[in-house]
């Protein structure tokens, strides 16, 4: 735990006033607001170091506590009791209320108490709670279906459905399972970011997929069935006789499916590749003789 | 016949503290859509998470209605670039394993 200077993260000098406290936390604020900064982790964790500091800097008898022990803070505790003890009659510090463990720094919490100890009044502000972010690695055959999954995030059990077609890098949202808002204000909210690895032969571009197809010269020349493979198992194609190398076909329907569109398909897009025959035997070489002289 | 879940705005205004005079001006600016349902103005609940993005931004940044209005339009201009880098990182990835 170390010590935060709460001047320098509001930018002011440790004689500010409190109208330049609060000019520089509504524009610190503004900068780093969870709501103006989506997705942006650094933003949040800036967002609740204003908060924080602007909690104790606002507050005359925050500040003067924190002017009193300053980097001295793992002692404040000590010098407090030293002080009541010697001074009673005074009373008690008046800090009371209800902010939840975790809104605020350990170091805040090491200065002003934690729940358990009291904490302070209850400001009018509320704020949103924390963003939190999480990573779900998948394979893309994963994401060929509709599934359910049950992820666990701060020890609770979530479970979410996964559509069909999400795309690498999407994030989707779940309202309000973000972390827990501070003074009554709503949850965050939970974004799951989706990294697909493809150990497929298909290539994904966008709903259509992409694979190569070998052919055989005498298929190519003269057509013919083939069965090929797709992520939804076999199909069998006919093959128009001639074909070139490099000849692309699209097979409507047959590729990823369209995200939130039930039953909806892109396509899959085959580039042949022609295979030369290897190792002739004479008599296939003399046949190869045959039809190049009668080309010619 | 197909419901829809609606909030009725008197309820939205006094458990947000906000004014309903702020959700008219936000109506002006085409933030938010009222619909009238048995004689009571009401918000349908699929703009429920927009507008309290909006009153947190109003009450927690001090923002009027016309900041609100540019902020909004900026978000939505960011969340298309967002969405658009994924899509040209994926079709990045496509070429690269082409090759």
């Amino acid at each position: 735990m170390e010590f935060i200077d709460y001047y320098k993260v509001l930018g002011v000098d440790k004689n500010a006033t409190q109208d330049d406290i609060k000019k520089a936390y509504r524009k610190l604020a503004r900068k780093l607001h969870p709501d103006l900064n989506p997705n942006d982790k650094e933003a949040h964790k800036k967002f609740q170091q204003v908060n924080e500091a602007n909690e104790v800097l606002s507050d005359p008898e925050k500040r003067k506590k924190y002017d009193q022990y300053g980097k001295d803070w793992q002692h404040a505790e000590q010098f407090e009791q030293a002080r009541q003890s010697q001074q009673q009659g005074f009373g008690k510090e008046t800090f009371s209320g209800d902010f939840n463990d975790g809104d605020f720094s350990d170091f805040f919490a090491s200065m002003f108490g934690d729940k358990g100890s009291g904490g302070f009044r209850q400001r009018q502000t509320k704020f949103r709670g924390e963003d939190y972010h999480a990573e779900l690695k998948l394979n893309l055959t994963d994401v060929y279906k509709t599934q359910q999954q049950v992820l666990t995030v701060n020890n609770k059990n979530i479970r979410i459905t996964i559509p069909a077609g999400v795309e690498n890098g999407q994030q989707i949202k779940i309202k309000g399972h973000g972390g827990p808002g501070i003074n009554g204000g709503p949850n965050g909210d939970l974004y799951i970011s989706f990294h697909i690895s493809n150990t497929t032969k298909f290539r994904r571009d966008g709903n259509d997929l992409h694979t190569s197809v070998d052919l055989d010269l005498y298929t190519a020349v003269l057509g013919g069935e083939i069965v090929i493979d797709t992520l939804d198992g076999k199909v069998k194609l006919m093959v128009k006789h001639e074909t070139q190398n490099g000849t692309k076909i699209r097979l409507k329907g047959k590729g990823f499916p369209i995200y939130k569109k039930e039953g909806e398909f892109g396509d899959m897009v085959i580039t042949f590749q022609i295979k030369i025959p290897t190792n002739l035997t004479d008599k296939q070489k003399d046949l190869f003789e045959q039809l190049s002289k009668s080309s010619s | 016949m197909e419901t829809e879940d609606m909030i009725v705005l008197d309820e939205f205004c006094s458990h947000h503290q906000v004014e309903i005079s702020f959700i008219r001006s936000l109506e002006e600016y085409g933030l938010v859509e009222t619909i009238i349902v048995n004689e009571a103005i009401c918000v349908r609940s699929n703009e429920l998470s927009k507008l309290e993005q909006i009153v947190r931004l109003h009450q927690e940044l001090n923002i009027n209605p016309e900041g609100i209005d540019a902020i909004s339009i900026l978000l939505k201009r960011i969340e298309n670039m967002q969405h658009e880098i994924t899509e040209l990182r994926n079709k990045l990835d496509f070429y690269q394993k082409a090759q």
